[in-house]
């Protein structure tokens, strides 16, 4: 089969980025979105017909799908047998993210046309959301691990070009500051796997290093260290690497800031697909992750993210910002993504959790931009971010009303929506697994559905604030792609993922699990209930609720004080005790030193100079009391 | 004439014309002309060298030319060019050129200026061709002295102090570089027929014992004007009063010559004495290393910071050359290039901002993207190909530098490695803080919406440096391996 036109779909947007990115002065802003819009449509149709093509077309090959490289050329050498190559890889996963990418992609392409409309870096705008899309295109098409660093590298500093997008906005800069600073603090890990792998498996090609009869899984072990084997090592770094870019606690404190972008791009980058890559590197990377060490690195996988999860949760109901709340429930839904795939198995239906993570990455993006995209909305209707300017807005916007109650109701589970299938695959692979992550991931789907109402209906409904402007329902541009989105909330449920996509690549039947599914939906409506309660109209519960819990709520609401942690690490600990005494060291003792040692040199010459005065009395009497001393040396000496 | 000799006479012919110009407007069309030759020799020299090479020539080195210079010491003028000379040669023809156009505007003895820089570049094109090295110091003397007068005359604050600084601590390095290679023309033969020519001096075996006593004299000769830690004192005084054009110059080729010499000479000629002494160097240039890029953080003047920066970038190229394999060697030379193209890239952009804003600290600039653009955007993606994003040069050669150190399997190697890769979130720290306060954010001052808009010779100035950044960003593939088979005679010595 031939692939090789898919190459074209990361060119593409490539392409568009250097047409914008050079000429964004002199494009007229209608030509520009369009461009970008067109670009990115023909990137999408290229997509879903390659997953046609792929999953319908070739199917199955002696009962799994088979791997295609669509094209691959060597980038550089570094040794004769490693080198880094640039390539296209087609597997059930990396397809399933190319479906993501371009959909949400176009969607928030589309969406920007109206919600950007009149900002000054419009072209700007465009470009960096093309130069985002190749990058995270690339990433997931990756042949080889490095690839997959290079761009993810590129996600990365799209992100903050993206952030920092209100550039002379001080908040804004930092925030993008942050972002960056943070991931690549994780990278470190990342790339220090990567080193290791070089040397242990000597080899960057994913389909050497997953290929589980190959050497590295079953020679085993191999060289150790510290009682793990160095391959162990390499996954854990390089799940570091992940952990930073899907915001996993503790490297999860750049998220929250990033809302500092426009809206859109919250939706794109930081919802629904740029995050999600740590999730992704594992999955791609799941047989060595499953059968190096026993499994070894994938139970702190599952540890990792149900404590994020929990964490997230938590936080997400005490925030009044309502992009930020989205923010924590992304890292709350990414840490469920995580924990499924730490507690799944390999074999058929043993890989419940690998599927049900997919799953969830696959729903999830769509309700989650859809959240985003709606928030953006209201947020374009009342110039707030907070809660507080926000109530009774359902009569105002009717779409966004109904769109977002869509989107709330799957994240929350609620019955015949994706989010509750995908939910439930969730659930019943950590059951299987463990109790007590089961328990932690169906208390979180009772907290996300609180915090989730909580924010639906204090945007639409409770008490109508006074407003400067009477709210209007955005243009078209911007209710097109909620509607799509809404109904990509619901639709992709009813695909069974598990015919094709499997941990071993063969497929399973999975079924709903009635006990648990229907425990969870009880959970997720009783969150739902107490949301209703406490803010379906205005009252004094919420506040109450929060003097009961005190200390807790403040800590809460502070995120726990986590900021302030790094804060005083890097400010005070790195930059001004670290970095500002090697600065003076330098200055001080080394170049003072060097100045020290030509001060001397001038000092003594200064000193011996006075011999050469030029005075014939002097040098006579220096002469012949040199005379003395030899001749009192030889006498000595005899 | 032959291919290589002509580098050095097309510079002489220049600086000849250059004494019959009257003012400004000559000097600078005679340079621009000179370097334009000379840019486009460097560009024909790839193509020569490949078609060489295509012709099944295998020698070490290719374009060989010899002539007897003084006999009695057995003196000669020997030149020749592997593919490590070549790009080399393209890198400094190209920093000269765009060093050309940066100098457009310069008011002050013009033609004194431009002959002093051309001067320069006769110094380190000699320098890369020489293999004979007594031709070889003579080179690098020509080079390093021009210095003196252009940080002098044309520098700006504390200009004497720098330059004597910088003077006195290049010369005192050459003064152990002069001993280094007296010692190895003293053992280039054991029965009196001694030769300074490279290439037969690595035909005889020096005795181990030598080796211990002259490698680390012949490395620190050089490595001092790669800015080894802790010989590194000179430049970030040095960069800061030297005008802008020369900062180019120095920082961008002069500074490479420490890590050339290093590998044509030390590493090529005294093997055993690098394998005995790299642990000790290594750890002098892992703390370069970290050491030059967390001082950076704390630095408030554009200069300075750069100048750190560099100290922290030559410390990798120096690192890589003492992880002694083919790989991290390759990610050595890579990084020459890289650096010296970002580096001369940067101090461009900091002398534009600051004929501009008459200022170079970064706390009183801000919110630059809105006033110069062009030369905003430019400095933010100079700033990113320092950071080593991937699809810039600095990428290319920290991951090539890193990869190969990492094949070292003892446990030493493996911790100055990973203490090395540090220097990816460190450089984000400082070049994120200074884009941060310089060009985002605010505008600071209202009198900073007056700033002209960037001129065509500043354009052309910043293109030349940035399209070979990309270049070797995009398509390494080419480069490496020219570089690699270059490597591969100089390597086999290790073993």
């Amino acid at each position: 089969m031939n692939f090789s036109y898919t190459l074209f779909i990361p060119l593409i947007p490539l392409f568009v980025f250097l047409f914008l990115g050079i000429l964004h002065t002199k494009l007229k802003p209608k030509l520009a979105g369009t461009i970008g819009v067109l670009g990115l449509s023909t990137s999408t149709l290229l997509s879903y017909y390659t997953a046609y093509k792929y999953f319908f077309e070739v199917g199955k090959v002696d009962g799994v799908y088979q791997t295609f490289i669509g094209a691959k050329t060597t980038w550089i050498n570094f040794t004769e047998l490693l080198h880094i190559d640039m390539g296209v890889l087609l597997d059930p996963i990396s397809i399933m993210m190319l479906v993501v990418v371009s959909t949400i992609s176009l969607m928030v392409h589309i969406y920007s046309l109206g919600y950007m409309k009149g900002e000054a870096g419009f072209n700007r705008y465009y470009a960096f959301l093309s130069l985002f899309t190749f990058s995270m295109y690339g990433l997931v098409i990756a042949t080889n691990i490095f690839q997959m660093y290079i761009f993810w590298e590129l996600v990365g500093v799209s992100s903050f070009l993206l952030i920092g997008y209100y550039y002379d906005k001080p908040s804004a800069v930092a925030a993008a500051k942050k972002a960056f600073i943070v991931t690549r603090f994780a990278d470190l890990g990342f790339l220090i796997g990567i080193l290791i792998l070089s040397y242990y498996a000597g080899t960057f090609d994913f389909q050497i290093l997953n290929n589980p009869q190959g050497a590295i899984i079953s020679n085993g072990i191999g060289a150790s260290f510290m009682g793990l084997s160095v391959i162990t090592w390499a996954l854990i770094l390089m799940f570091v690497g992940g952990a930073g870019k899907s915001a996993m606690f503790p490297l999860h404190i750049w998220l929250p800031d990033a809302m500092e972008g426009p809206t859109p791009v919250s939706a794109l980058i930081h919802a629904a697909t740029m995050v999600v890559a740590g999730v992704y590197l594992v999955a791609r990377m799941f047989p060595l992750y499953y059968f190096i060490d026993g499994g070894f690195v994938l139970q702190i996988v599952a540890y990792v993210g149900a404590f994020t999860s929990l964490f997230a949760a938590i936080i997400a109901c005490t925030q009044n910002d309502i992009k930020r709340v989205l923010a924590f429930s992304t890292m709350s839904q990414i840490g469920y993504m995580m924990l499924a795939l730490g507690v799944s198995g390999y074999d058929g239906h043993e890989g419940l959790g690998y599927m049900a993570s997919m799953f969830h990455l696959f729903t999830h993006a769509m309700f989650k931009a859809l959240l985003f995209l709606g928030a953006g909305s209201v947020i374009h209707a009342v110039h707030s971010n907070l809660m507080k300017d926000m109530g009774g807005l359902r009569k105002y916007m009717p779409i966004t009303n109904i769109t977002f109650f869509i989107a709330a109701l799957s994240i929350s589970g609620f019955p015949f929506t994706s989010g509750f299938f995908s939910k439930d695959e969730i659930l019943s692979a950590a059951f299987e697994n463990s109790k007590l992550i089961y328990f932690v991931g169906l208390f979180v789907a009772g907290l996300t559905a609180f915090y989730m109402f909580r924010i639906y209906f204090s945007i639409f409904w409770g008490k109508e604030k006074t407003y400067k402007h009477t709210p209007h329902e955005s243009p078209l541009s911007m209710t097109i792609p909620l509607i799509l989105l809404a109904i990509l909330s619901i639709a992709p449920g009813y695909i069974h993922f598990s015919d094709f996509i499997s941990a071993d690549r063969g497929g399973f039947e999975a079924h709903l699990n009635y006990p648990l599914a229907i425990t969870a939906v009880v959970t997720g409506l009783i969150g739902i209930l107490v949301a209703y309660v406490f803010y379906k109209k205005e009252n004094n519960i919420p506040e109450k609720v929060s003097k009961t819990f005190g200390a807790i709520y403040t800590w809460t609401y502070h995120k726990f004080y986590i900021d302030e942690l790094y804060l005083f690490v890097t400010k005070k600990i790195i930059f001004n005790i670290v970095s500002a005494s090697f600065a003076w060291f330098d200055k001080k003792v080394i170049d003072d030193s060097m100045i020290g040692i030509g001060d001397a040199t001038i000092n003594s010459s200064e000193k011996i100079k006075k011999l050469q005065s030029g005075k014939f009395q002097d040098y006579a009497t220096w002469f012949i009391l040199g005379a003395i001393a030899l001749v009192l040396y030889f006498l000595y000496k005899n | 004439m032959d291919i290589l000799s002509l580098f050095i006479v097309a510079p002489i012919i220049t600086v000849a014309a250059l004494l019959f110009a009257k003012n400004l407007k000559q000097s600078r069309v005679i340079s621009l002309i000179g370097s334009l030759v000379q840019f486009a020799m460097a560009i024909n020299l790839i193509f020569a060298y490949l078609a060489e090479r295509a012709t099944g020539n295998t020698a070490i080195m290719v374009f060989t030319k010899s002539a007897v210079w003084f006999k009695s010491l057995n003196i000669r003028y020997d030149v020749g060019a592997d593919g490590i000379t070549v790009f080399m040669i393209v890198l400094a023809s190209i920093v000269v050129l765009a060093g050309v156009f940066i100098s457009w505007k310069i008011k002050d003895l013009p033609k004194e200026f431009f002959i002093s820089l051309i001067v320069l570049a006769t110094g380190v094109y000699g320098f890369f061709i020489s293999l004979d090295l007594f031709l070889l110091f003579l080179f690098f003397e020509v080079a390093v002295i021009p210095m003196y007068l252009l940080i002098g005359i044309w520098g700006s604050g504390p200009k004497e102090k720098s330059a004597m600084k910088l003077t006195i601590m290049l010369m005192g390095a050459s003064a152990l570089l002069l001993v280094g290679i007296l010692g190895l023309y003293f053992y280039s033969s054991p029965d009196g027929a001694y030769t300074f020519n490279i290439l037969e001096i690595a035909k005889v075996n020096i005795p181990a014992q030598v080796q211990h006593y002259l490698f680390p004299v012949v490395f620190i000769g050089f490595a001092v004007i790669g800015a080894l830690f802790p010989f590194h004192t000179w430049s970030p005084s040095g960069h800061a009063s030297a005008p802008t054009a020369v900062s180019m110059l120095h920082a961008g080729v002069l500074m490479k010559l420490g890590g050339y010499g290093v590998f044509r000479v030390a590493m090529y000629l005294l093997p055993i004495g690098a394998m005995e002494w790299s642990w000790f160097f290594i750890i002098l240039s892992v703390i370069g290393v970290v050491y030059g890029a967390l001082a950076a953080i704390k630095q408030t003047d554009l200069k300075y910071i750069n100048a750190y920066s560099s100290v922290s970038h030559l410390g990798l190229v120096l690192f890589a050359l003492l992880m002694l394999n083919k790989t991290s060697w390759n990610g050595a030379i890579l990084q020459s290039l890289s650096h010296g193209f970002m580096t001369a890239l940067f101090f461009a952009l900091i002398g534009m901002i600051y004929e501009r804003s008459h200022t170079r600290d970064v706390r009183e600039l801000g919110g630059l993207l809105k006033v110069i653009p062009f030369i905003s955007v430019i400095y933010v993606i100079a700033g990113l190909a320092s950071l080593g994003l991937p699809g810039f040069s600095g990428f290319v050669a920290e991951m090539t530098i890193f990869v190969g150190a990492f094949q070292n399997v003892d446990m030493f190697h493996r911790v100055a490695t990973i203490l090395g890769v540090t220097v990816i979130v460190i450089t984000a720290v400082y070049i994120l803080r200074a884009v941060g306060m310089m060009l985002m954010g605010p505008v600071k001052k209202e009198e900073y919406y007056n700033f002209p808009k960037a001129t065509w010779y500043e354009k052309t100035g910043i293109f030349l440096l940035l399209i070979p950044i990309i270049i070797i960003g995009t398509t390494p593939l080419w480069i490496s391996d020219i570089i690699m088979d270059s490597i591969k005679p100089f390597i086999e010595r290790m073993l």
